[in-house]
């Protein structure tokens, strides 16, 4: 008999964040009313969050697949083979709505909780990734964010253990209540020592590994499917706290059980804790649960098997053993100092059932609380087209000079050193290129090979137009690691949107995705793993689409990675590829010019790949000395960094006669890059360029200690780099206003 | 030179420090899990790697001290044998008292990792002939407690002693405040104990021994540690 306490009305439904209708469903399901664990069961499962109900049909579209892919979306993590029996195990995952309202712990356990979802496949993490959205700098609660998200970020990583290579940070008003945290972790296995999800086998022990369980982050999952209203900051108690002692010890004992062939199933706890990691292992194995929570650890009295299973306490995993491993499996664990104990078994019937105090408190089918829960088709709008904007309809308000100084002292495009320094990014030894460059660099095991890390989103240009946004957000991934030599193999991806019942926002998130598509079909770089994260808006305002991609690369010797800074003096610089001056949503346009405004720039796929293929085999081969790809801020603040990078300037060219000459140094047409080359080698090069259908310019020489403009003022190294260093220091120090 | 790695929960850079004790001197280092009471037969050097030992919860490196095996850490450096404790390592071995003063939060308050420049004060010790008095070289730091703290005549007493190794400075080996990166006490990098065989130090050598990633100025630590040894067999 199933104790049914409180009754269920329908403010309780609502609380639980489910919709009239889905409570209709699920009275039809089980043919009577559930029990109040049964109720938090379902909102746990069926919320946006795990369910991905609004998403997924729109998901189906991307491609997953190709010939290294070893296992796409839809398990903990992507795996994809880079040769020799290794694999690559990565996944990017949004903690948006925990670090808004307590940024420490928030980003902390984002951190945490993607490190679990890599190495619960049997993968040592190898390198984080950070992905930072906050709202405008004079905002009162940015700096107390900034502040708050990166010490939580290094705080997890730096004691877990795993160097923080990269990542980005950008600032924007519409990020004013719901700052954006996209974590991503990167891990190595070896391609026949990967572990799934999947349980399989009647009558295994379920066993609990890792802490104890607690009262914090009860309901996590379902706060992350609803949207912030003037009581966001009462939500603390739902954000876990994150230990990352634990989790150091919780990796070396797992990744011991999986080396001595102890494990059938492993299923990290995230969101949604036990009911969300017991439901996807038994309903991705097609066999039932049973759960007796007399069993599972606590570190607090009288929790109620409700609480229980809608915990998100931290550093704790499911695991379907091998029967006969049980005791060799209980010593490792014991060794670390860890939980361990067994708390169900698999059942034929594809039943969830879940007993506390001798009671059965939930009796549920299992598919349809998993892979078969319910999926929406919401009505979307697109975005309506805005004009192409004509650089020459522009008056540049400033010299190009002082234009490139204040660019490179603004919030998005200043030097982010204030925030890497701030996470070990060198632990492990293998870090070949740091924070700072297109794509950081990681060696893998003693080399030569390497791997290529990026992550990239132009959120502006999303706004401006989700299909053309969605393409440049995977374009520039694949640019970053194409630009240090890497092969790119396959991405994440983390899509960050409002409202989903909106029918604009739904729009933004169609069109980005199929924006993402495209790219991904064009370019061969499939999407191996994600997070959807939706409801990122506050009393109806919602942020910019930002649909952030986590891409990787291989390098087959990452000795022979190309980086930004210029090498020597006297190099002759070359831009490759197209330049119109596309102005519209550049940087220029918003900071010089003041305006946010215009179409974006669209993305030539075919363009992309071929300059691309044509630089990285220039990599190859030594052919150039640095490389930089050309983004946000255009083709004068690309020459800018590496400079600044290596402490050797520039003198530049004038522009050509057909461009405006703002458009020319600001503009931020896509597919391209700055390389720099020994002079003589100019003509074989240009020969090339001309086979493989790539435009060459050249744009000036290395040279002096100063950034030297036709008919400016030089701009000094060592001024311009206090400027481009300067304000994020200067403007986390500043007392809160 | 055989060497031990003492492993406690929550060490992180143990395996940094093995792989670099590996590529100089060509041999494995035996890992010792903290749990041990005894180092294997033989061991030279007693290597304490970085990490956040029981999270550094308490206090950086306080219940590491009263691991089982520091009893045999301390027995080993009792009788003359060389221990050497890296960042966390440096911290434990402060709280096991085997070297004088405190690490405390980097005067910023943040963690920093960030390459720095250290001049190497003497290379008359078993830990710094491989370089020349004098000397700086670039490896990195990464600690958010790793500000050298001691008494007025605890610092007096080191110094006059030649006890301070490693001090933090600029390029060219001068003082300056804009380059003690975590706020230390004279620029103090990393301290020996009285009778120079305990070696502490907050900065990672380990991280710079290979010229692909990083640079190589760390090597001339292992490479003296390794010169030593071999001169004394």
């Amino acid at each position: 008999m199933i104790p049914n306490e409180p009754t269920i009305t329908p403010e309780l439904v609502a609380e639980h964040g489910l919709k009239p209708e889905e409570y209709e469903r699920i009275l039809q399901l089980i043919g009577r009313e559930p029990t109040i664990t049964e109720l938090g069961i379902f909102s746990a499962m069926w919320n946006e969050h795990c369910s991905y109900k609004s998403s997924k049909i729109h998901l189906r579209g991307l491609p997953t697949s190709g010939p290294h892919v070893i296992q796409g979306p839809g398990e903990n993590a992507g795996v994809i083979s880079i040769g020799e029996g290794l694999a690559v195990v990565f996944k990017m995952e949004s903690h948006n709505h925990p670090s808004y309202i307590e940024p420490y712990q928030g980003a902390a356990t984002g951190v945490g909780g993607i490190l679990r979802d890599v190495f619960t496949m049997g993968a040592r993490p190898i390198a984080c990734l950070d992905a930072l959205s906050f709202g405008d700098p004079k905002h009162p609660k940015t700096r107390h964010l900034v502040s708050g998200v990166v010490a939580g970020i290094g705080g997890y990583g730096n004691s877990f253990g795993v160097p923080t290579v990269g990542g980005s940070m950008r600032f924007h008003e519409r990020y004013n209540g719901n700052n954006l945290v996209n974590a991503m972790a990167v891990g190595l296995a070896e391609t026949d020592k990967i572990f799934y999800a999947a349980a399989s086998g009647v009558g295994m022990p379920i066993v609990y590994l890792g802490s104890k369980t607690g009262r914090d982050g009860i309901h996590g999952a379902s706060m992350a499917s609803a949207e912030f209203g003037e009581d966001s900051e009462s939500k603390r108690p739902t954000v876990q706290v994150g230990d990352p002692f634990s989790e150091k010890l919780l990796l070396e004992a797992c990744l011991e059980i999986m080396a001595r062939d102890c494990v059938i199933a492993i299923q990290d706890m995230g969101a949604a804790g036990l009911t969300c990691s017991a439901v996807e292992m038994g309903a991705k194995g097609d066999l039932g649960v049973v759960l007796d929570l007399d069993k599972v650890p606590t570190r607090e009295t009288g929790m109620t098997a409700y609480e229980m299973m809608l915990s998100e306490s931290q550093e704790r995993m499911l695991m379907v053993l091998k029967p006969e491993k049980e005791k060799e499996a209980e010593d490792i664990f014991r060794k670390w100092g860890l939980d361990f104990a067994i708390v169900g078994q698999t059942t034929p019937d594809k039943r969830f059932i879940v007993r506390h105090g001798g009671q059965q408190m939930a009796d549920l089918p299992i598919k349809e609380l998993g892979d078969e829960a319910p999926v929406y088709d919401r009505p979307h709008t697109a975005s309506p087209r805005l004009p192409v904007i004509d650089p020459a309809s522009i008056d540049a308000p400033i010299p190009h000079g002082e234009a490139l100084q204040k660019l490179l002292a603004s919030p998005d495009l200043c030097s982010k050193r204030w925030v890497w320094e701030q996470y070990d990014h060198l632990i492990l030894g293998n870090t070949v290129q740091r924070p700072g460059g297109d794509s950081a660099v990681v060696r893998v095991k003693e080399g030569p090979k390497g791997l290529a890390l990026t992550t990239d989103v132009t959120p502006r240009y999303c706004e401006a137009d989700p299909f053309e946004g969605g393409k440049q957000a995977v374009a520039e991934a694949w640019r970053n690691l194409s630009a240090v030599g890497a092969k790119p193999m396959a991405l994440t991806d983390n899509l960050n949107f409002g409202n989903p019942e909106r029918p604009e926002i739904m729009g933004q998130l169609v069109g980005c995705i199929q924006g993402i598509a495209a790219a991904c079909k064009a370019l061969e770089f499939p999407v191996v793993s994600g997070n959807v994260s939706l409801y990122n808006e506050t009393n109806g305002r919602a942020i910019l689409p930002t649909p952030t991609i986590g891409g990787v690369g291989l390098l087959d010797d990452f000795s022979k990675s190309a980086s930004i800074a210029f090498k020597a003096g006297d190099e002759l610089i070359v831009l490759l590829g197209e330049t119109k001056g596309w102005i519209g949503q550049s940087l220029y346009l918003r900071e010089i010019c003041g305006r946010e405004e215009g179409a974006p720039p669209p993305v030539d796929l075919m363009g992309e790949r071929r300059t691309g293929d044509f630089v990285r085999d220039l990599i190859e081969e030594n052919f150039v000395t640095a490389v930089h790809d050309l983004s946000d801020g255009g083709l004068l603040v690309a020459l800018a960094e590496m400079a600044l990078a290596s402490g050797i300037g520039a003198k530049i060219y004038g522009p050509p006669a057909f461009l405006t000459e703002h458009g020319f140094w600001f503009g931020e047409d896509q597919a391209r890059y700055v390389i720099t080359i020994k002079p003589e080698r100019f003509d074989d090069l240009a020969a090339r360029a001309r086979t493989a259908g790539v435009p060459v310019r050249r744009i000036g020489m290395t040279h002096g200690n100063a950034i030297l403009l036709p008919g400016e003022r030089p701009i000094l190294l060592d001024a311009l780099r206090e400027r481009h260093e300067g304000w994020l220091p200067t403007y986390m120090a500043a007392a809160a206003n | 030179m055989k060497s031990a790695v003492i492993t406690f929960p929550g060490s992180n850079r143990e395996r940094d420090m093995a792989r670099a004790l590996k590529l100089v001197s060509g041999r494995e280092p035996a890992m010792v899990w903290h749990g041990e009471s005894e180092l294997p037969t033989g061991t030279d050097l007693v290597v304490l790697p970085g990490g956040f030992s029981y999270g550094d919860y308490l206090r950086c490196g306080a219940i590491a001290a009263h691991a089982p095996i520091m009893t045999a850490v301390r027995n080993h450096a009792r009788k003359g044998g060389l221990v050497m404790g890296v960042c966390n390592g440096f911290q434990i071995l402060c709280e096991a008292e085997l070297l004088p003063g405190i690490l405390q939060r980097n005067a910023a308050m943040k963690f920093i990792c960030r390459d720095v420049h250290l001049k190497i004060e003497r290379s008359d010790t078993p830990f710094t002939r491989g370089y020349n008095a004098g000397q700086v070289i670039r490896v990195p730091v990464a600690h958010g407690e790793g500000s050298y703290f001691a008494s007025e005549g605890t610092i007096g007493r080191l110094e006059a002693e030649g006890r301070v190794l490693f001090r933090y400075t600029d390029a060219e080996g001068k003082r300056d405040p804009n380059w003690n990166v975590n706020g230390a006490l004279n620029s103090i990098a990393g301290v020996l104990n009285e009778k120079l065989n305990v070696l502490g130090l907050m900065p990672h050598p380990e991280n710079h021994v290979e010229s692909a990633v990083g640079c190589t100025d760390g090597r001339g630590l292992f490479a003296g540690l390794i010169a030593h040894f071999a001169q004394a067999a």
